[in-house]
């Protein structure tokens, strides 16, 4: 399988903060990448860096080949990188078919069928389609949000914990989205529920302190009890 | 079945025809000089609203734009002949100098964060404030100049319906704005300009966007006011005509377009009759003190003013409901 997206020692301060100190990881075509860690180890930060949002001031982002790394924010974007972040980032005054049209920028075929396809995934989406981002449960929003993402020119989504803050049932609904939407993109998931991660994941990234401290298959880490105690408390 | 939408439209509707009649109805020169600046007053608001209420930018400069529409018309008129046709002209050419200034400055300075823009708006404002004191050639500085209006404005009523009319169209042109794709772009922009960019928009562009269209609709107003006084000077390029544009947009309700209309007429109504008060009780000479504490009052009370109040207020009575509208299937259709 190609590698869609290689990050290659990145380091990125926020302010005067060190926050990424070495993160290295690959998302390959098609696949699942999981970014694990403790609370503070740099997952969303490097979501944010791949996306130009807190820009990386060393290392190297390479997308399809292309290095991305001191590119904008808008350009990253527009070369096929969708962005789910983790408070969703739902436009809360405009309607969810209105959120739904600022995402898919023009009505080809292509993006149409896109839009039908995210709309069978979330059902809820179309029975909502004329009321206010802003007035949806934290789970309709979740699936506004990984809409919105998916209906634009994207070849990677880059989701930062889609369970955050949901009920176990509506966790359900957006991990079975989420194993869907795999067959048709590539996905790096930021997710602190081990459960979900280990059912969607194929591969994984783990860090700590800001730097990538393990990596590989995510069944290898299933059953590896000694690194899931050590860096994410549990085993 | 008539739906909400509609319900407006009517009543708006209504509402601009109870105006256009008003002047044939009644001969109160008072009323008909009020109700031309209340108008010309919610073309500037609304102008504010597309840069505070869809884009979420703060300009302190907005004046400047007024003034460029002002001195552009005065000069024009003065200079070369008081006719319709030069007054179009200059409402044009007062339009395009607009533009060019705020696609500059926007350009120049939208990069900046909302606060540090706000700052960079008023001093730049400021020197176009320095810039028409000084020259004094086209000018006539503080003391400012009067000019002829085209003799078909001498008829108040005529003058009244012109300003009429362009509140209409400049309405009904903004709501198409901020309802079109690009406007939903910038609501997006205001509400989570990060979230913007990683949908792909380069932000600034969008907000340039919405610089220029208020930048030509200010002007627009600024060319109306000067005709209506048959006068200019410095004063339409001043802080206050800035405030007075922000308070319009905030009492009436930002992002809603017709309260900068109904926030128009509220301080406009009020300054006429505070300051009449000061005939019977002088402490209404100093009018403005009622002023501050009306609007201090209505950023604690109401601050999604009064549209955005009596829209909560309605929300809140009507039970939650579904609506089930299958999304278009095919462009086009929506």
């Amino acid at each position: 399988m190609n590698t869609m997206l290689k990050v290659e020692g990145v380091h990125t301060y926020i302010g005067q903060y060190h926050i990424l100190q070495g993160v290295n990881f690959e998302a390959k075509e098609g696949e699942v990448s999981v970014l694990l860690g403790r609370n503070g180890a740099g997952k969303t930060t490097t979501l944010k860096t791949i996306l130009g949002l807190t820009p990386a001031t060393k290392g190297c982002i390479t997308f399809k080949g292309q290095e991305i790394t001191k590119k904008p924010t808008h350009v990253i974007a527009n070369s096929g990188i969708g962005y789910v972040p983790e408070d969703q980032g739902i436009f809360a005054t405009l309607t969810v078919e209105e959120n739904m049209k600022v995402a898919m920028r023009n009505e080809d075929e292509v993006t149409m069928r896109k839009q039908d396809y995210v709309l069978d995934l979330f059902p809820d989406l179309k029975t909502f389609w004329k009321k206010d981002g802003g007035l949806l449960s934290g789970g309709q929003k979740q699936m506004l949000a990984m809409a919105r993402a998916f209906v634009g020119n994207s070849q990677l989504l880059l989701i930062d914990e889609p369970s955050k803050g949901l009920a176990p049932i509506v966790i359900e609904k957006v991990m079975e989205a989420i194993i869907d939407m795999k067959k048709q993109t590539t996905i790096v998931l930021v997710e602190q529920n081990f459960m979900m991660a280990s059912r969607i994941g194929d591969t994984y990234t783990l860090l700590d302190d800001g730097e990538t401290v393990h990596s590989g298959m995510m069944q290898d880490l299933i059953q590896d009890e000694q690194i899931k105690r050590k860096y994410l408390g549990i085993g | 079945m008539t739906t909400k939408y509609q319900w407006n439209n009517i009543f708006l509707t209504i509402i601009v025809i109870v105006l256009f009649i008003f002047p044939f109805v009644t001969d109160s020169r008072t009323w008909t000089i009020l109700l031309t600046q209340i108008f010309i007053f919610s073309i500037l608001a609304m102008s504010y609203d597309i840069l505070l209420g869809y884009t979420g930018i703060v300009s302190f400069g907005h004046a400047m734009f007024f003034g460029i529409g002002a001195y552009t018309t005065a000069v024009m008129l003065d200079r070369v002949e008081p006719t319709v046709g030069v007054f179009i002209l200059s409402i044009a050419t007062g339009m395009v100098i607009a533009g060019i200034i705020s696609f500059i400055v926007g350009l120049l300075t939208l990069r900046l964060k909302s606060h540090f823009y706000a700052m960079l708006t008023l001093a730049l404002s400021g020197l176009f404030l320095v810039l028409a004191e000084k020259w004094r050639s086209l000018t006539s500085g503080n003391d400012g100049f009067t000019f002829r209006a085209p003799e078909v404005f001498k008829d108040r009523m005529v003058f009244y319906l012109v300003v009429l009319v362009c509140l209409v169209v400049v309405y009904i042109l903004l709501r198409r704005f901020v309802q079109s794709p690009l406007g939903h772009v910038l609501v997006a922009v205001r509400e989570n300009e990060q979230r913007t960019k990683s949908l792909g928009y380069k932000v600034l562009h969008y907000k340039v966007i919405a610089s220029i269209v208020a930048g030509v609709v200010a002007s627009l107003a600024g060319a109306l006011y000067a005709i209506s006084l048959r006068f200019v000077n410095t004063s339409v390029l001043t802080m206050d005509i800035t405030l007075d544009a922000l308070l319009m947009t905030i009492i009436g309700g930002v992002g809603t377009l017709i309260g900068p209309i109904i926030g128009a007429g509220v301080i406009e109504l009020s300054q006429h009759y505070l300051s009449g008060l000061a005939k019977d009780y002088p402490i209404f000479e100093r009018w403005i003190i009622f002023f501050g504490i009306l609007y201090i009052l209505a950023v604690i009370f109401f601050p999604s003013g009064i549209v955005g109040t009596i829209r909560q207020a309605f929300h809140k009575r009507k039970k939650p409901r579904v609506v089930e509208e299958k999304p278009s299937n095919s462009k086009g259709e929506s």
